[in-house]
């Protein structure tokens, strides 16, 4: 975390007011909590009063699926599908699954090509069919493991031609790519303050007040009366602070990452001529999020590199796992039509505001010897290569 | 030596791995996921398989501050043992699959890919002694801790295993081993002991072989071939056993009956007396030498017929491929499929995996 937002937030941590309270210090927190939403919907280009603090980009994104879905059913009960796609985190995935078993949804897996972009003709044809049985759309503003940026302003455009709203999750994005809410047209955008160098724990669902949510979490009526909960005054003040710099620094940030991803590309491909570099190769805030670089190293095991690189100090990460720790192949790489061995070899590393290119230098210093003890390793048929 | 610790979420692989941290090892924790549905075997908290267990090891592991990680084995388990372990019974034999998943998963899989990524040995939470011999051999023997001695189900390891293996509670009985753990602040230990087949949920040895090998009908016959009764799978009797047969009527003289012989392709159950149970001489097939290569001569010394069993003072030759057992006081129960290891005081010698016997 930065000197600036543990400045914010240590000053915070002095003042215990509820902000919902009525006396001097629940006014005092008032404020700051008021000013904190003005300055976050600021950064999104939002106004302040769509912006509705959650615990974070799970919570927002459970909001917005879960939320608008049972609002636009209960305003009409033939809405009952939600398009979306399968590159979705799974705060989505997993929502969208849930309505699908529990509350009758029909959910729909709108085609992604070999980059992971969503194919907008199949949206328009989805859309098109029977417009009057959508609830909504859910289509994330780029995508947390191979990075590539989706067309939101033609999604928007081709949902509300039927009005039909449309939620984009943008943790990964703000701060990366120049990110507008009003201009796309979203009707709702999550956010989560430490993707941007705020505390875990807080984010938002930028919600346009003129769309109905149903609240998840019921009780004081906090937040336009979809979230209720005492606001976390503190972390909420070091949000916006840390939403702001993250915003400010784009430009820079986003011209910086971009030169030694393409430096870590360039010289990982010199090392190793046949990994394959997962998503869209093209730079710039339209195709792709300027610090990620997910690689594909044929006939090795993701988990033997990533355990061999950890060991040398560089951290990267592979799709995610189950609940016992068993690296899953990533559902990403396997809904752009790769196979389970190529997706199973794939690792994403991740380029911040600390990466120097002195990371980027022990990465390529570590990864031949890595590479050639993991394709090794994985000749040995263990970890699920052979199946 | 950088190591890797196989940590089960069990008290003695996680004091192992703390003992290697102890001995100066550059120490990286492993667990096996053995089932992709964790869920479809023990769940509670005893077992090899669950995410509880998951969990506890590498609880274990953050408290050592070593790097933790979890490896898929799921297919090569099931391959290799689950289906190793449904065949052998399906042939009226008897399986050891711990036996199996140390000579196929534990020091074959893992530790090949353990050697692959460059490290130099694996540690386990086994019961048994590796000592280097004058000829530098590494030897294994017996564990100071007699009930807990797992050197049995070791006998399949080669001399490159061994050399690769390091067994850090050998020396120590199992109650040192977990007022170690208490001290060391880790959580497992007071966690129960893991007794039963790990894959087999509920313990139910036979209905886990029922539901897997369907119903397969067929007649239990006394010595003389006359028919005394009936059952729904032959897999469900072991060489040697007496409870559960549910005979009809009792034998002429009055005397318990025993399971003697089972013939997988009819499913003919043979039952008779205790005394025809005995077996002087046995043959082995698929010898292993812990010691490195066959020995040029017989070897006198003792024999265990299955895990935690009698000691038996025997003979062991090697003719061709196969290894003749003479045991000097006859055994009784002796079942195809199990192992014989060959012990020359607490060292073992070889295994080899019992085909017939003989009184």
């Amino acid at each position: 975390m930065v000197a600036e937002v543990i400045a914010v937030l240590t000053e915070q941590l002095d003042h215990a007011g509820n902000p919902s309270s009525l006396h001097g210090s629940g006014r005092a927190a008032r404020r700051v909590v008021e000013e904190s939403r003005e300055s976050i919907a600021r950064a999104l280009h939002a106004r302040p009063s769509d912006v509705v603090f959650t615990s974070g980009g799970t919570e927002a994104d459970n909001l917005a699926v879960h939320g608008i879905f049972a609002a636009r059913r209960d305003a009409d009960p033939r809405r009952t599908r939600i398009l979306t796609t399968a590159i979705e985190h799974h705060a989505v995935l997993d929502t969208v699954e849930w309505l699908a078993g529990h509350a009758g949804a029909k959910v729909e897996y709108v085609a992604v090509d070999a980059a992971g972009r969503l194919d907008l003709d199949d949206l328009r044809r989805r859309l098109d069919a029977e417009p009057d049985d959508v609830a909504l759309v859910s289509c994330m503003w780029a995508n947390n493991e191979v990075g590539t940026v989706q067309p939101i302003a033609e999604i928007v455009a081709a949902a509300h031609a039927h009005g039909i709203p449309v939620h984009s999750d943008a943790v990964q994005a703000v701060g990366q790519v120049p990110v507008d809410f009003d201009a796309v047209g979203l009707d709702a955008m999550t956010v989560t303050a430490h993707k941007l160098g705020g505390l875990v724990g807080v984010g938002a669902l930028v919600v346009r007040r003129e769309i109905d949510v149903s609240p998840l979490l019921h009780g004081g009526g906090q937040e336009r009366q979809i979230r209720s909960g005492t606001l976390a005054t503190a972390s909420i003040a070091a949000f916006a602070a840390a939403i702001d710099l993250a915003v400010g620094r784009q430009p820079d940030q986003a011209r910086r990452l971009e030169e030694l991803r393409s430096d870590l590309v360039r010289r990982a491909r010199e090392a190793i001529p046949e990994l394959v570099v997962n998503g869209d190769p093209e730079p710039g805030p339209e195709h792709r999020l300027p610090g990620l670089a997910h690689v594909g190293f044929p006939g090795c095991e993701g988990d033997s590199l990533l355990m061999l690189l950890d060991a040398q100090g560089v951290e990267c990460s592979t799709g995610s796992a189950c609940t016992a720790g068993v690296p899953q192949a990533s559902h990403v790489l396997l809904a752009m039509g790769q196979d389970e061995a190529a997706a199973r070899g794939s690792l994403r590393f991740s380029l911040g505001h600390s990466s120097t290119a002195a990371d980027v230098d022990a990465l390529i210093d570590a990864l031949p010897g890595a590479y050639e003890r993991a394709r090794a390793a994985g000749l040995t048929g263990v970890g699920g290569s052979d199946a | 030596m950088r190591v890797i610790a196989a940590m089960s979420g069990g008290v003695d692989s996680a004091v192992a791995a703390a003992r290697a941290v102890d001995a100066g090892h550059d120490v990286t924790g492993i667990h096996l996921a053995l089932s992709r549905n964790p869920q479809s075997y023990r769940t509670g908290a005893r077992g090899c398989c669950s995410i509880e267990d998951a969990g506890d090891a590498r609880r274990a592991a953050d408290v050592l501050g070593i790097p933790f990680y979890v490896w898929d084995l799921s297919e090569r388990f099931h391959a290799d043992v689950v289906e190793d372990f449904l065949a052998e019974y399906a042939a009226g034999r008897t399986p050891n699959p711990c036996v199996r998943c140390n000579e196929r998963i534990k020091f074959e899989a893992v530790l090949d890919r353990a050697v692959a990524l460059g490290f130099d040995a694996v540690v386990t939470g086994h019961y048994a002694r590796l000592e280097s011999g004058a000829d530098g051999a590494v030897e294994l023997h017996r564990a100071v801790d007699e009930g807990k001695d797992q050197s049995y189900v070791l006998g399949v390891l080669t001399q490159e295993q061994l050399r690769h293996s390091l067994f850090p509670l050998g020396d120590t009985p199992k109650e040192r081993v977990r007022a170690e753990a208490s001290r060391r602040g880790l959580a497992v230990a007071d966690k129960p002991d893991s007794h039963d087949i790990c894959f087999i949920a509920d313990g139910d040895t036979a209905g886990f072989l029922h539901r897997e090998l369907g119903s397969r009908p067929g007649a239990v016959v006394d010595t003389t071939g006359e028919p005394v009764g009936s059952h729904d799978g032959a897999y469900a009797f072991t060489v040697g056993q007496r409870r559960g047969l549910r005979l009809g009527h009792p034998a002429p003289d009055g005397k318990p009956r025993y399971v003697l012989d089972i013939e997988p392709v009819s499913g003919t159950v043979t039952v008779g007396p205790r005394e025809a149970l005995e077996v002087r001489r046995l043959e082995a097939i698929r010898p292993n030498w812990c010691i490195g290569g066959a020995p040029t001569e017989g070897v006198e010394g003792t024999a265990q017929l299955r895990a935690h069993g009698a000691v038996h003072p025997a003979t062991a030759t090697l003719l061709g491929d196969r290894l003749l057992v003479d045991l000097h006081e006859p055994a009784t129960g002796v079942a195809p499929g199990q192992s014989v290891v060959v012990y020359d005081g607490t060292r073992v010698v070889g295994s080899a995996t019992i085909a017939s016997s003989a009184a």
